[in-house]
C-alpha cells in the first residue's frame, strides 16, 4: 500500500485546492449560489480549463486518463468548499454512465463535450415508491420505427433542471423491480417537463415528467450493472466529499473552542468538551480511511465485492457524518444554528448525503447480507 | 404507594383533552402535526381560547388567573395539549415572565401586565442572552443607567426568539458595574415601541426566522419598569428558569411526533410492504418509545416531588428531564428523517408550502422533515445547555 500521492495527483489536488480556497469562501459561494440557476457558469468553464471536468477521462475524450483516486482529491475538495456546481450530476453520474454503459462511438460523442464544459448532464432515475431499491423503475420505453420513446416519472433528478441532456432509465422488459430488462437512454432535454427546486443542502434536482418522450441515443438496452457501478462510484465520491466537509466541520469547532468564551475562559479549556472534540477527531480519520476504502474498490470489477465495501463506506460515512455535524453544532451553541455561520451549512449537507443512494440502515443490510464486511 | 392516577385525575385528563380537540381549530392543530410552524395569530387566537376557559395560565397565582390544580394536573394539561397538537401558550408571558411579576412585582404591575400576558394581549419575548453571555449568562454586559426618573439602557441582546411580534422584552441589564457579576443585574420591562431598540432578524439553518438580534441605543424607559429591587435581577431570572421544572422534558410533543410517525410509515412502501411492518423500522421505533416511557415515569416521580418543593426554586432532577426529554424530542426527528427517506432532499419556504398549488413531492410531511430535524438542535442547545444541566447534575446531585 502506498499512500503518497503521485506528481500528477498533487497537481490536480493543488490545483482544485487552490481553486476551493480563492474561489470558494463562504461569503464567495453565496454570491455564486445566488445565480439564477442556483450555481455559476462561470465557475463551471473555470473547472473545465482546470481540467477538473474530464480529469477520469481517457485522453482522446479530452480528458486527463485519471481514475478513482483523482476523482476523490476532487470530491474531498469540494466537500471542504461545499460546491454547488453540477459536477457529481454531470460527470460523476452522467458521463460516469456513458463511459460504462456507452458505445465508442457515443463516448467519443459525448464525453469531449462533458470535459469541455459545454454539456450538461443529469441521470433520471429514482422514482416515487423506489425508496433504496436501485432495480426500481417503472418508466417504460417502447421502440417504433427505429426511435425508443420513454414516458413516464422521474424524481430527485439532481440538477435535472439545468440538464442539456438526461440520461434515463426505462423499462424495456421484466417487471418494475427486476435487475434485467432497464434500459439507458440520452434525451434531449429542451422541451421536457421539469419542475426545478432547491435542496435542503443548496443544490438543485427536479421532478421531470416524460410522455412518449424521444431518445436521441440508447446507451444500453440490459442497464443495470453500468447503473449499479455507476452508483458506486458516486457513493464513492460523496464519501470523499463527506471526509472534506467533516473535516472542515472539525476544524472549526476546534478553532471556535479556542476563542469563544465563557466562564472567564476559552471554552477549549472544559475538558469534558475536549474530550468530544477528540471524538470528532477519530470519527472524521475513520471517514477518512472509509472514503480511501470506497476509493480503491470503486472500480472493482467483482460487482458483488465492490458494492459490499461502498455499503461500508456509505455506513460508516453516514453515522460518522452525523456524530460530527450534531456536535459541530453542539459545541459551537447557538451560533451554528444560523445561515451566517459556515458549520450549518456542512452540517446539511452531510444530512443529504446520508439519504443519498440508500441511507445508513439500507447499507448496513446490504453488508449484513453479504456476509459482512470483512 | 399507589402508582396508578386516582379516577379524578383521569377524568380531568379526559375532560382536558375533549376540550382541546374541540375548541381548538383543526386547521392550527394541524400545522403543528405536520411540523409546520403556527403563526403569531394561530398564537393569539389559541391562547385566547384557552385563556376564556381559564386554562392559559394555571401555573400562577390564583389571584390572576391561576388553578388550584395539583401538580399531576398541571402535568396533565400539558401532555394532553401537546398530544392534541395544540400551540402552548406563549413561554415567555406565561412561563417566564408572567410568574416573576407575579411574585416579585408591584400590585400595579401586576395589574397592568397580567391580565394582558396571559390574554396574549402583549406579546413577551426574552432580552437575557447576548453575543458574549450564553451559557454564562452573568456575564452580560448590556447597562441600564438611572437618569432622572428614567433607566437608559444602552447593548445587545440575541437570539430573542419572536422578538419580531413582541410588544415587551424583559431585559436582564447591569446596573452595578463595581458589583460581582451576578449582584449588579437588575430585571427591567421594556416596550418595544421605545426610540432607539432595533431588532434584527436571524435566519436559522432550516431558512426560518425566529430569533432576532435586538439592540439598545440610549433606550429611555420608566424607572418603575424595574421589577423588584435594583441589583435583584439575578434572583428573579433564577427563579424564572427554576420555575419550568417539569415542563421541560416536552414528552407530550414527542409523543405527538411518534404517533405521526406511525401514521406516515403506515403508508410508506417499502418493496412488496409497508414501513411501519419492517422489523428494524420497528425496533428502532419501540426503543425510542421504551425511552420515553420511562422519561415519563420520571417525570411523575419529579412531579410528586413538587408538593414538597418551594416555588421557584430549582430542583436539579429537571436537569435529567431536559437532557433526556431533549434527546428523545431530536430522536424523534431522526425517525421522521428515516421514514421519508430520499425525500427529505427538496427544500420549500413555509410561504411556498402553504400557497403552492404544485402536488407535494414525496411523502406528506415530507418538506418538514429536515428543517424540523436541523431546527431542533436548538433544544439541547438552549435554555441551559446539556452540558451546562450536566455540570448541574455533577455538582448538586453526585457532590464534585
Ligand atoms: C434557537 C434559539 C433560541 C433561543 N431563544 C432565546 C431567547 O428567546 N432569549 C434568550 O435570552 N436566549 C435565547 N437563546 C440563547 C440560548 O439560551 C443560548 O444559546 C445558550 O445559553 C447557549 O449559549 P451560547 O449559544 O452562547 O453557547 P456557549 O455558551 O458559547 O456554549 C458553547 C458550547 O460550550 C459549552 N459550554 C459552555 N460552558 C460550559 C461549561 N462550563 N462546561 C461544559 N460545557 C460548556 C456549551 O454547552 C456549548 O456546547 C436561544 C438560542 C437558540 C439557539
Amino acid at each position: 500500500m502506498d499512500f503518497d500521492l503521485s506528481d500528477d495527483q498533487r497537481m490536480i489536488k493543488d490545483s482544485v485546492e487552490r481553486l476551493i480556497a480563492d474561489r470558494y469562501g463562504f461569503e464567495s459561494r453565496r454570491a455564486l449560489m445566488r445565480n439564477p440557476e442556483g450555481w455559476s457558469r462561470e465557475m463551471w468553464a473555470q473547472m473545465a480549463e482546470l481540467g477538473l471536468l474530464g480529469v477520469a477521462f481517457d485522453e482522446a475524450h479530452g480528458g486527463f486518463g485519471g481514475g478513482p483516486v483523482e476523482t476523490m482529491l476532487i470530491a474531498e475538495a469540494f466537500g471542504r468548499g461545499l460546491v454547488v456546481e453540477p459536477y457529481f450530476a454531470t460527470v460523476v453520474l452522467g458521463a460516469g454512465l456513458i463511459r460504462r454503459a456507452g458505445s465508442a462511438d457515443q463516448q467519443a460523442a459525448y464525453l469531449p463535450q462533458v470535459a469541455s464544459g459545454e454539456l450538461l448532464l443529469a441521470f433520471a432515475h429514482h422514482e416515487r415508491h423506489a425508496r433504496n431499491d436501485l432495480a426500481h423503475v417503472a418508466a417504460t420505453a417502447t421502440e417504433q420505427d427505429g426511435v425508443w420513446t420513454i414516458t413516464g416519472e422521474k424524481s430527485l433528478v439532481l440538477h435535472g433542471d439545468t440538464a442539456d441532456k438526461v440520461i434515463v432509465s426505462a423499462r424495456v422488459a421484466g417487471e418494475t423491480t427486476d435487475h434485467n430488462g432497464i434500459g439507458l437512454f440520452v434525451v434531449d432535454a429542451v422541451g421536457l417537463n421539469r419542475r426545478g427546486y432547491a435542496t435542503q443542502d443548496g443544490q438543485r434536482a427536479a421532478e421531470i415528467a416524460f410522455d412518449a418522450t424521444p431518445a436521441e441515443a440508447v446507451l444500453s438496452l440490459d442497464g443495470f450493472p453500468a447503473i449499479a457501478a455507476t452508483v458506486d462510484a458516486a457513493i464513492a465520491f460523496v464519501c470523499a466529499e463527506a471526509v472534506g466537509g467533516m473535516a472542515e466541520m472539525h476544524s472549526s469547532t476546534v478553532d471556535y473552542m479556542k476563542t469563544r468564551k465563557q466562564f472567564g475562559r476559552a471554552i477549549g479549556e472544559f475538558q469534558v468538551l475536549q474530550h468530544r472534540a477528540v471524538d470528532m477527531f477519530v470519527n472524521l480519520e475513520q471517514s477518512r480511511s472509509m472514503a480511501l476504502y470506497a476509493t480503491m474498490m470503486a472500480e472493482e470489477p467483482d460487482a458483488a465485492e465492490r458494492a459490499r465495501a461502498i455499503s461500508s463506506a456509505k455506513v460508516a460515512i453516514g453515522r460518522n457524518g452525523r456524530a460530527v455535524g450534531q456536535e459541530a453544532i453542539q459545541l459551537h451553541g447557538g451560533i451554528a444554528m444560523t445561515m451566517e455561520y459556515k458549520v450549518g451549512h456542512y452540517f446539511k449537507r452531510m444530512t443529504m448525503i446520508e439519504k443519498l443512494f440508500g441511507d445508513t440502515e439500507h447499507h448496513l443490510a446490504k453488508v449484513a447480507q453479504a456476509g459482512g464486511a470483512l | 404507594m399507589d402508582l396508578s392516577f386516582t379516577a379524578e385525575e383521569r377524568a380531568f385528563r379526559d375532560e382536558m383533552r375533549d376540550f382541546f380537540h374541540t375548541a381548538i381549530p383543526e386547521r392550527i392543530r394541524r400545522k403543528l402535526r405536520e411540523g409546520l410552524h403556527h403563526s403569531n395569530d394561530d398564537q393569539i387566537e389559541t391562547q385566547r381560547i384557552l385563556n376564556a376557559r381559564g386554562i392559559a395560565v394555571p401555573n400562577w397565582p390564583v389571584a390572576w388567573g391561576g388553578q388550584d390544580w395539583s401538580p399531576v394536573q398541571i402535568y396533565m394539561w400539558q401532555d394532553e395539549m401537546q398530544q392534541a397538537c395544540v400551540p402552548f401558550p406563549l413561554a415567555f408571558n406565561c412561563s417566564m415572565v408572567g410568574p416573576v411579576i407575579a411574585e416579585f412585582a408591584t400590585e400595579e404591575h401586576k395589574q397592568r401586565f397580567l391580565p394582558r400576558a396571559a390574554n396574549l394581549d402583549d406579546w413577551w419575548c426574552q432580552g437575557f442572552s447576548e453575543p458574549g453571555a450564553g451559557s454564562d449568562l452573568a456575564s452580560l454586559r448590556t447597562t441600564a443607567v438611572r437618569d432622572g426618573d428614567e433607566w437608559v439602557i444602552n447593548g445587545q441582546k440575541t437570539w430573542t426568539t419572536l422578538g419580531q411580534y413582541a410588544d415587551w422584552i424583559f431585559v436582564l441589564a447591569r446596573t452595578d458595574m463595581a458589583a460581582k457579576k451576578q449582584e449588579g443585574i437588575s430585571f427591567l420591562l421594556v416596550d418595544m415601541k421605545t426610540p432607539g431598540i432595533t431588532v434584527r432578524p436571524i435566519q436559522t439553518i432550516d431558512g426560518g426566522h425566529e430569533v432576532n438580534e435586538v439592540w439598545f441605543d440610549e433606550v429611555r424607559v420608566p424607572a418603575g419598569n424595574l421589577v423588584g429591587q435594583e441589583n435583584k435581577g439575578w434572583d428573579y431570572a433564577k427563579f424564572l428558569l427554576g420555575n419550568e421544572r417539569t415542563g421541560i422534558a416536552r414528552i407530550g410533543i414527542s409523543k405527538s411526533r411518534i404517533k405521526r410517525i406511525r401514521e406516515l410509515a403506515a403508508f410508506e412502501r417499502v418493496g412488496e410492504g409497508r414501513l411501519i411492518d419492517e422489523p428494524k423500522f420497528r425496533e428502532k421505533l419501540a426503543s425510542v418509545e421504551i425511552d420515553l416511557k420511562a422519561l415519563e415515569m420520571t417525570q411523575m416521580r419529579v412531579v410528586a416531588q413538587e408538593r414538597t418543593l418551594p416555588r421557584g426554586k430549582p430542583n436539579p432532577m429537571s436537569s435529567v428531564l431536559k437532557i433526556k426529554g431533549s434527546e428523545l424530542q431530536q430522536a424523534t426527528t431522526e425517525l421522521m428523517m428515516d421514514v421519508i427517506g430520499p425525500y427529505v432532499a427538496p427544500f420549500f419556504t413555509e410561504e411556498e408550502l402553504e400557497g403552492r398549488n404544485e402536488p407535494p413531492i414525496g411523502p406528506d410531511d415530507a418538506a418538514t422533515a429536515a428543517p424540523m430535524y436541523f431546527n431542533w438542535r436548538k433544544i439541547s442547545i438552549y435554555g441551559g445547555s446539556n452540558e451546562i444541566q450536566r455540570n448541574i447534575l455533577a455538582k448538586a446531585v453526585l457532590g464534585f
